[in-house]
């Protein structure tokens, strides 16, 4: 595998929006021509070298591609979108739509991501070692085709709309969720390890939702099932009683979500 | 100012002049075809070499919703058809998003781009021809016009209740001129009123709740009145029923209250000079077939009802229709039809947005996506082509999508390859659902529109049907300077092998002139041409206008705005055009 390492030289004003930095476009590519792609800054499209610092070249192929971001780049936006293969790690924070849509391949995020990480995946591994914000794995305003495929995975704490629209694949949150977690969920798997506000598999269909910790105020349209014991999704595993629910009744006859939350954490259900 | 213009050696589509791919030029001087150009003409004319390229006249869409408050309530309901269908601006284009509600800009560009001159909003409610005004005096590219939606009007209903034909006529005259409008539109008849108490009309002799007429003495009258006053087009009709398994059978007899009125074209026009006869010959224009033939008793047994009315459309000579074409992928269904869009919306589960206008109409938004592993969707696929390949003669058949209903324009080149290539239908065979072959007389059908018929389908027909064929349509002289240059060698077409470049090619105009000025070159617009706002400015009666408006100002209690704030003045047309109408008077 090949390295390139990319490191900020310069503070950003305007936000950039760099969905040039994934492998896919790396590859094949040597230094020179790594810096002459194009970002947008507001309505300026520039070179990249104006933001970064560029050394090695791209490999063979996007899977034959490393790109490490060394440094913080909280002002750049939508690094490894649409991404198909290879390896971005990013040593220190970034903007919004890290990962977008991205179809496979590797992203981690060694500080905190912005809002819409990974929103509309369809594969690969989004890891965010930090916090996030809203709209994790999420489908974009107006749409319910949210993620529908590979994996995300937070290790701090993720906030509103995580999953939204979701129809496959896997977000796990080690810490807490706020609310509308799995909004219009219709398959996929999200875990929250931590704790959840409210409106949690809000007009779900389908897929399955494990809280272990309080939910605040429960959703009212889900159905209790039965308890159930040491969960297991195939590699995920969560440990502990859980009381099982289906729902969201308020939107369908006969909803197939399930939502497990963690019984001794919410005794009062 | 228009250039002088020569296209020189193109193979020239022109059906209104019958005119079948011969090679030939066309001469266009201040904006209007003219037969030759002097020498001393030549010298400062701008020549346009078409040597092995289509010559057709600008396309004509007679039936398309991109401007008004419905089309807005869907650009507002969907940021999702925005964020990733986008064109940034160029040094004289504005910035545009949208693929199946694009933003105003965008709309005049990607029609120009397909080398469509002329569109008609299908669809004014009376209390929006405002806003419907506003939005096209920002759509650039193209000459339109609107048609005012009268069949759920009050006054109508009343009028026509009471068999007051003259007050009615009057009604219909004073409308036109006060919205500006160009033509009747008549949707759902009777049943959008009955929306407003959730209700609809289920046959067409069910009376409606207070008015209680039915939707058979509404097409009666407007059809009646629309030929007593010579409106340029016929009635517009989007039957009763729509959407719902079986409404064919309705579809299929509202067609035939019209079949004794006799067409009556009375404007004071300038005509270009057309071989063909341009004037109005039919009384009743349908809209979407496709929408309005669904057969079955439910979805489970659903099936196409096309060949029931495509059988009667043949045998008579006073219908036209156009097809409301399903080319698959997103659309967001939008209709003066509030009961239709609501069941949609109950089947989608979806986003829905539904208004009751006063007075005068209703309206419903819902999103759609038109599945290739839907049954019911591959049906619908095939029967918005069944509409345009079983009626035999081109001259009443107009290819549309009902755009965005059936999906967006911009798809408008796909449903003309599907026609002209039977192989890339058996392609498209080979990927949607089974019923699309079970359930439609599409598969065996062999018959492959030529480029004349798709220059009839989409030019002539239209601008025929809906009265514009004095100026749009054809090459004829005196005709605006309107043409479309596809790059696509007729003697070379090979429509087996070759329909995916057919898309392509249809899509992105290699020119595309209006009024004499090259708008798109290669699919990149060059300048902004001039446009114009058509309206029907009709005469009546003084006497009986003033005591029709008596009425009027009586129940304008009822309206939230003041009678003087109702109509839409000129200043917000560009370039208003009034046709005058009912000479006579």
């Amino acid at each position: 595998m090949t390295e390139v390492v990319l490191t900020p030289n310069t503070e950003i004003d305007i936000k950039i929006e760099a969905d040039v930095i994934k492998p896919d476009e790396f590859a094949g590519k040597s230094k020179e021509e790594i810096e002459q792609l194009i970002v947008w800054q507001g309505p300026d499209q520039l070179p990249l070298k104006n933001f970064f610092d560029v050394k090695g070249q791209g490999g063979s192929s996007a899977e034959e591609t490393f790109i490490m971001i060394k440094g913080d780049v909280a002002r750049v936006k939508m690094i490894g979108a649409e991404m198909t293969a290879g390896k971005i790690t990013i040593q220190g924070s970034t903007s919004l739509k890290v990962g977008a849509e991205m179809k496979g391949g590797e992203i981690v995020v060694e500080g905190d991501a912005d809002s819409w990480a990974g929103t509309e995946m369809k594969g690969g591994l989004l890891h965010i070692k930090g916090n996030t914000i809203d709209h994790l794995g999420c489908a974009y305003r107006g749409s319910w085709n949210g993620m529908s495929g590979g994996r995300i995975v937070v290790d701090g704490n993720a906030q509103s709309q995580i999953g939204g629209g979701l129809t496959g694949g896997e977000i796990i949150v080690n810490g807490n969720a706020e609310n509308f977690c799995g909004i219009r969920q219709s398959g996929g798997l999200i875990v929250i390890r931590g704790n959840a506000i409210r409106a949690i598999g809000a007009e779900m269909s389908g897929g399955t939702i494990v809280v272990e910790g309080h939910i605040t105020n429960f959703t009212p349209g889900m159905q209790y099932e039965d308890e159930q014991y040491d969960l297991c999704f195939e590699d995920i595993e969560c440990g502990g009683v859980f009381k099982k629910f289906t729902g969201d009744f308020a939107i369908s006859k006969k909803p197939k979500g399930v939502l497990y939350a963690g019984k001794e954490a919410n005794l009062e259900l | 100012m228009a250039a002088t213009i020569a296209i020189k050696n193109g193979h020239v589509f022109d059906p209104l002049n019958e005119i079948d791919g011969d090679v030939m030029d066309i001469y266009i001087k201040d904006g209007k075809v003219v037969p030759e150009l002097s020498d001393a003409e030549m010298k400062d004319a701008k020549v346009v070499d078409a040597t092995g390229k289509t010559v057709m006249p600008g396309g004509v869409d007679s039936h398309t919703h991109i401007a008004g408050a419905k089309v807005n309530s869907g650009r507002l309901m969907r940021p999702e058809d925005s964020y990733k269908w986008n064109r940034p601006k160029t040094s004289i284009t504005h910035g545009g998003t949208g693929e199946t509600v694009p933003s105003v800009y965008l709309e005049g560009y990607e029609y120009a781009q397909m080398g469509y001159t002329t569109a008609f909003e299908a669809a004014v409610p009376p209390l929006e021809a405002r806003h419907t005004h506003e939005e096209m005096h920002s759509i650039p590219m193209l000459d339109m016009g609107g048609y005012l939606v009268l069949g759920n009007n009050w006054f109508m209903m009343r009028y026509l209740k009471e068999g007051d034909i003259d007050k009615a006529a009057a009604y219909v005259a004073w409308m036109m001129r006060t919205h500006k409008t160009y033509g009747i539109k008549c949707v759902n008849p009777a049943g959008v009123e009955n929306w407003g108490w959730g209700k609809n009309v289920e046959s067409l002799d069910e009376t409606n709740i207070h008015f209680e007429i039915t939707p058979r003495e509404i097409i009666e009258g407007l059809t009646e009145v629309n030929e007593m006053l010579g409106i340029p087009m016929p009635v517009h009709l989007h039957a009763n029923n729509l959407g719902h398994p079986g409404c064919y059978e309705t579809t299929k007899e509202s067609l035939t209250i019209p079949s004794k009125v006799k067409p009556n074209q009375d404007m004071g026009v300038e005509w270009a000079e057309t071989k063909i006869d341009p004037t109005k010959d039919k009384s009743i224009y349908l809209t979407h077939l496709q929408f309005n033939a669904f057969g079955g008793t439910s979805w489970r047994d659903f099936e196409s009802g096309v060949k029931d009315i495509t059988d009667y459309v043949n045998s008579q000579d006073h219908v036209v229709i156009d097809s409301g074409s399903v080319p698959f992928g997103e659309a967001t269904c939008m209709t003066g039809d509030g009961p239709s869009i609501h069941d949609v919306a109950v089947l989608t589960g979806g986003k829905w947005s539904n208004c009751d206008v006063e007075l005068e109409c209703g309206s419903g938004v819902c999103p759609f996506t038109y599945l290739k592993s839907n049954p019911v969707h591959s049906v619908q696929w095939a029967m918005g082509l069944e509409s345009l390949l079983l009626i035999d003669d081109p001259w009443k058949t107009i290819m549309t999508t009902d755009n965005p209903n059936g999906g967006p324009f911009t798809k408008y080149p796909n449903v003309m390859t599907w026609l002209m290539s039977e192989a890339y239908r058996n392609e498209t065979f080979s990927e949607v659902h089974k019923w699309a072959n079970d359930r439609s007389t599409l598969g065996g059908v062999s018959r492959e529109l030529s480029l004349y018929d798709i220059a009839t389908i989409t030019r002539a027909t239209p601008a025929k049907t809906n009265g514009m064929a004095h100026r749009k349509g054809s090459l004829a002289v005196g005709a605006d300077g309107d043409v479309t240059i596809y790059d696509i060698d007729p003697t070379k077409l090979d429509v087996t092998a070759n329909y995916n470049d057919l898309i392509t090619k249809f899509r992105y105009a290699d020119y595309t002139i209006k009024g004499g000025e090259i708008a798109v070159h290669n699919g990149e617009i060059m300048s902004i041409p001039e446009r114009r706002t058509y309206y029907s400015d009709i005469k009546v009666d003084a006497n009986e206008e003033k005591k029709m408006l008596e009425d009027v100002k009586d129940w304008f209690r009822y309206y939230t705005l003041g009678f003087e704030n109702y109509p839409t003045p000129e200043k917000y047309l560009v370039n208003p055009t009034p046709i005058n109408v009912n000479m006579e008077k």
